[in-house]
């Protein structure tokens, strides 16, 4: 086992190089894991179909064009926040960062990857969703640019939420707490139910969580074809804005 | 990248602590550049603490910490690229990967990788390469960690327990492994509980406990200070030991430690034997179950620490 040559050749790769592999890596794990699979791909599509049935509550107009962009909004906060802070966690936990922080791959890179893994599986999500949702009737509205603009926002934000929780809790806390936020966004965020099925007073404040903000562009521009929705906009940007600088503040590695 | 001319790992006076337990004492050491240096000590002593601190991993309470003429921390960027690192416990990778696929990802890191196919089978992993991580033995995954301390060509590497968990086949692989790096000329940091894996591999060994070097030097200094050698023999009881010990060199002694049982003491050479068998011969006795002890590292730690390695 000694025919190989060890003579010292240090350096570091390109970082456009480290970039690709990790996303690389990043989205082959993703992919590989059955809860993720389950959390980001599977859950969506059968919420797609639950909501899409009038069980919970009536809605005016086509259900589909309701339930569509809901979910959108729901694969984007599974993947960006829930499954990236359980993931990244539990990495965390088994010291995995600590090895990679042993290597020339700097923190940027390995957190632009998971960031860039994340976007490739919302590919996938979307696509798969957009899809199945055509096939119940769905008949989108609007610019397709701002869908993109508020799923990279929304996914700006989930992740820096994400990065936070699972960079300052230990694993276990960040596992339930990431599947509790996920269920209160995904009911009183404005994905499940429509917020105006909400108190006034209560829809004044929910409006302005991340799962609201993004659902409710997503409806404005999907659902009902309006341009750019400022106001959902504003605050996915004031989410990302305070959430990855405090994820790469308080970020622990180990 | 590193500043030349300097020693591989320079650590002056580190001190470490966790809340008022100081794991690292005022501890001091050198690493030549190309040297092997081994730290050994019983669990808790502070190997591992202090190894964390040359990695970066753990800022430094006080003291001076120079790693390829750099600090571990403020200079960390230029540091990693020509520093490998095994950690103790596990690989310490992504465990759902493949072994290639985590050693190819370690390799897409560095300006001038191993091909990481030639490296997996230089350890003896080509056939689990495409097993995941999680799903190879303990000296599987010992040995993986190695190939992935390497891959990136480093100057320097770090060993924290190296062959912890391996049999005595790989670990013959892993000690004839750490030769050969020495020789192509990569300097070496390795922890380690097992004394004769010292012996075998440092040119320098740093025995450590409670935090504070307690010897240093090189295997045949830390045995040869201070240690009388003894050599025992059984012949006829009776002989007279005054012309054995004027015979011998000064400083040498013999007594019969019982009928028919002798004992010499002193500086064990290959001349004082030749001198002890030749006078034996000379009085026509038979010198029978002749047994040279000379201290082992062990004698030397026991000595030292006054308690078991693995306690």
């Amino acid at each position: 086992m000694t025919d190989v040559s060890y003579v010292p050749a240090p350096g570091a790769a390109p970082r456009t190089r480290m970039l690709a592999a990790q996303t690389g890596m990043e989205l082959r794990l993703l992919l590989r894991n059955g809860e993720q699979v389950g959390l980001t791909l599977v859950i969506p599509l059968l919420l797609l179909f639950f909501f899409n049935l009038p069980l919970l509550y009536s809605l005016d107009g086509s259900r589909i064009a309701f339930v569509a962009p809901s979910i959108i909004a729901l694969a984007v906060m599974s993947a960006a926040f829930t499954g990236l802070a359980i993931g990244t966690g539990f990495e965390r936990k088994y010291a995995v960062l600590k090895r990679l922080g042993a290597t020339a791959l700097p923190r940027s890179v390995l957190l632009g990857g998971k960031t860039l893994a994340v976007l490739l599986l919302e590919i996938v999500q979307v696509a798969l969703i957009t899809v199945f949702a055509l096939a119940l009737g769905w008949r989108p509205h609007g610019d397709p640019l701002l869908v993109f603009v508020l799923v990279a926002l929304g996914t700006a934000a989930f992740v820096g939420l994400g990065l936070l929780v699972a960079g300052t809790l230990r694993a276990e806390v960040t596992l339930a707490a990431a599947n509790l936020a996920w269920l209160i966004l995904l009911f009183a965020g404005g994905i499940a139910i429509p917020l105006s099925k909400y108190p006034h007073a209560a829809t004044e404040v929910l409006q302005y969580l991340p799962s609201a903000a993004l659902s409710d562009g997503l409806h404005q521009v999907l659902q009902h074809g309006h341009g750019i929705p400022l106001h959902d906009l504003l605050a996915l940007i004031g989410w990302a804005g305070a959430a990855l600088p405090a994820a790469a503040r308080w970020f622990r590695w180990e | 990248m590193s500043a030349p001319g300097t020693a591989a790992v320079e650590v002056r006076d580190l001190v470490k602590a966790y809340g008022s337990r100081r794991a690292v004492d005022g501890l001091s050491l050198t690493v030549e550049r190309g040297a092997v240096l081994a730290l050994l000590g019983p669990n808790g002593a502070g190997k591992t603490t202090t190894i964390e601190v040359c990695e970066g991993f753990r800022r430094a309470d006080s003291g001076s910490v120079r790693v390829l003429g750099l600090d571990p921390i403020t200079d960390a960027a230029a540091l990693r690229p020509a520093v490998g690192v095994m950690l103790q416990d596990g690989v310490g990778g992504y465990t759902g990967a493949r072994a290639i696929e985590l050693l190819r990802l370690f390799a897409s890191y560095a300006a001038h990788p191993h091909d990481p196919e030639t490296l997996l089978a230089s350890v003896g992993l080509a056939d689990v390469a495409a097993t995941p991580v999680k799903r190879l033995s303990g000296g599987q995954q010992q040995r993986l960690s190695l190939a992935l301390a390497l891959v990136a060509r480093p100057e320097l590497v770090f060993l924290d327990e190296p062959t912890a968990g391996m049999d005595p086949q790989a670990r013959r692989a892993t000690w004839d492994f750490i030769r050969k790096l020495r020789a192509d000329g990569v300097s070496v940091v390795l922890t380690t509980h097992f004394l004769d894996e010292a012996e075998q591999l440092a040119d320098t060994v740093v025995v450590i406990d409670a935090g504070r070097v307690v010897a240093a030097g090189s295997p045949a200094e830390l045995t040869r200070a201070g240690a009388e050698g003894q050599i025992r023999f059984r012949a006829t009881p009776g002989l007279r030991l005054v012309s054995l010990i004027a015979a011998m060199p000064d400083g040498t002694t013999a007594l019969e430690e019982e009928s028919g049982r002798y004992l010499v003491s002193g500086d064990v050479t290959p001349q004082l034997l030749a001198t002890l068998t030749a006078w034996c011969a000379g009085q026509g006795v038979l010198a029978e179950n002749l047994a040279v002890e000379r201290r082992t590292l062990e004698d030397v730690f026991l000595e030292l620490t006054g308690r078991d390695l693995r306690t």
